[in-house]
């Protein structure tokens, strides 16, 4: 029995093809862009060393900046908006309402869908001539609040940040949801026979007990609006004047349109410690809580 | 105590306060799948109908021929095909090498198992940004951009973690009994893994599937990076130079966002409480 389970040769087939594709193309690069971010280079022959100074341009870069902005905007978006929407409709079909399976196979049908598909369908939506969004608004005769959504300034960020909420509103439903239906039912039997409310029950047990899927929830939703490119990518490609620009679309434009390497691989850099930072941060809040 | 505890409360405001809730509930439905029902509509319309104000309306005459343009002259069935191939590859691959490796971690005795393990899991915490580049210098020297495998080998990679982490989970709670006699008789180990284990953990490679492939299916970054071929484009590569096209049609864009949206959602029609599983085994990491 042992002999068989400790078969070398067997261990070997079984692990290594995975070890040599996992380490060659999820950790290795992790290295090599810390690397390519010490240098100056535009891809071609070889880069100069120059230490920091990539990072020094980038917190002096108002554009940079600019777009780290705009995505903790979109982390408070999700942590203010879309995590209170998400944990009211969980908590509602967790207390076994009529239709619940139904409601929650809806809520989550747009998760699913390609973000790519989801920024294109938002695009027509605000359209300015002929969306839903201003036919909306004229047939309730609010006429006077169409405009162009995306094209300006002042509503363009705000317009990107709504389509995410409403995509994955349903995700964070679905894991409260699990987290909420999987606290034992006697100790709502125990909360109604010492007459609490719905209400309170809800503040007083369930959130409470709910907190290892809140941090998942809170913690995704900080990494995710971190990392978010495909949205923006599509929807205004980071414009009107880079107004709705995120980290992760300034690093594509920076290595792929301008070419310059080593700033680029700068800020991928940055936005994997942004990640790593806030999970740790995170997990210690809810840890002294 | 229960009774005086249901008396205090009257059942008129209850009743209103359930309709409350069931008008909040279908609302929130509605905005949540309207959109989608919107873009199926617009998806069957002509121009000019789009264009007349009447936007949000049932169309007035069904118009397939706009999924038949979006198909043929549009490239989507390319796309399309392209999709299904990389992301069937991947899944295939996540499977056979994510199983093979969870089962000898898990089920086998050697020294550094739970090194490795722990080396695999960090792998959920890095973004795909931080391989774009140094990926694509690489793919470039070796001549891969452009070619199927620029996306396949990148993809098995990244679901590589989620993979070993669900279906590890699931291989520790087989009984020992079963290995013991399937070896006594007289199976390898080969055997017992792949004819008595594997079959065992079918929901745990339903769930990894289903992972698998919608984040193949969605992908965005590495596609439109590494392949700029029209040839070798997926699906959400291919929309975008579709809309660009098509820029004023939105009858043929909207039917080529249905083609690429509606496979997903069939999947989940069909299996909806798997779906909603994975996605919650994969979120609960631990």
């Amino acid at each position: 029995m042992n002999s068989v389970f400790s078969n070398k040769t067997a261990i070997a087939i079984f692990v290594l093809p995975t070890l040599l594709i996992f380490c060659g193309i999820v950790l290795v690069p992790i290295f090599v862009s810390s690397y390519y971010s010490v240098l100056d280079w535009n891809g071609v022959g070889k880069g100069a060393f120059i230490g920091l100074d990539n990072y020094v341009e980038m917190f002096k870069d108002p554009r940079a900046l600019h777009s780290i902005r705009n995505s903790f905007l979109f982390a408070a978006a999700s942590i203010f908006i879309q995590l209170p929407l998400s944990l009211l409709l969980a908590l509602i079909l967790a207390s076994s309402v009529k239709g619940e399976g139904f409601y929650r196979t809806v809520y989550f049908i747009p998760v699913l869908i390609s973000t790519v598909v989801i920024a294109q369908l938002w695009s027509k939506i605000y359209n300015a001539d002929y969306g839903l969004l201003n036919t909306l608004l004229e047939n309730i005769g609010l006429s006077e609040l169409a405009q162009d959504w995306l094209g300006q300034k002042k509503t363009a960020l705000a317009a990107s940040f709504i389509p995410t909420l409403w995509q994955y509103v349903g995700y964070h439903m679905l894991l409260m949801y699990a987290g909420a239906k999987s606290i034992s039912q006697d100790i709502f039997e125990a909360a109604k026979i010492d007459g609490a409310s719905r209400i309170r029950t809800a503040f007083a047990i369930t959130i409470p007990l709910m907190k290892p899927i809140l941090k998942v929830c809170l913690v995704f939703s900080v990494i995710g609006a971190f990392k978010v490119f495909d949205l923006v990518y599509v929807l205004t490609g980071g414009g009107p004047l880079f107004a709705t620009e995120v980290p992760s679309t300034l690093m594509y434009t920076t290595i792929f349109n301008t070419y310059r390497y080593g700033y680029g691989s700068a800020i991928s850099v940055f936005i994997i410690l942004e990640c790593l930072v806030f999970t740790v941060i995170i997990n210690k809040f809810f840890k002294t809580e | 105590m229960l009774s005086t505890a249901e008396a205090r409360l009257p059942k008129r405001p209850q009743f209103i306060g359930k309709i409350l809730l069931q008008v909040f509930l279908i609302i929130m439905a509605i905005v949540q799948i309207y959109p989608l029902i919107w873009l199926a509509f617009f998806s069957l319309k002509d121009n000019s109908e789009i264009f007349s104000g009447d936007v949000a309306s049932f169309p007035k005459k069904l118009l397939w021929s706009n999924y038949a343009k979006a198909l043929s002259d549009g490239n989507v069935m390319n796309y399309f095909n392209n999709s299904v191939l990389v992301t069937v590859a991947s899944i295939l691959l996540v499977l056979i090498l994510s199983s093979m490796t969870a089962y000898a971690i898990t089920r086998m005795n050697w020294k550094l198992s739970n090194t490795t393990m722990t080396l695999i899991l960090l792998g959920m915490m890095v973004p795909i940004h931080a391989a774009l580049l140094p990926l694509f210098m690489v793919l470039k020297n070796l001549h891969l951009l452009n070619t199927y495998w620029s996306l396949i080998i990148p993809y098995v990679a990244f679901g590589i973690p989620m993979a070993v982490f669900i279906l590890g989970s699931f291989f520790k709670g087989v009984p020992r009994e079963m290995e013991e006699s399937a070896v006594m008789d007289g199976c390898g180990v080969y055997r017992t893994f792949f004819s008595i284990i594997l079959p065992l953990i079918r929901p745990a490679i339903a769930t990894v599937a289903i992972f698998t492939f919608l984040s193949c299916w969605n992908e965005l970054m590495f596609a439109v990076t590494f392949i700029n071929d029209t040839h070798f484009q997926t699906l959400t590569v291919g929309m975008m130079s579709m809309v660009g096209t098509y820029i004023t049609q939105w009858g043929i864009i909207g039917a080529g966002l249905m083609i690429t949206t509606v496979p997903t959602v069939l999947i989940y029609l069909l299996l909806n409480k798997q779906v909603q599983k994975s996605m919650i085994a994969g979120a609960v990491k631990g």
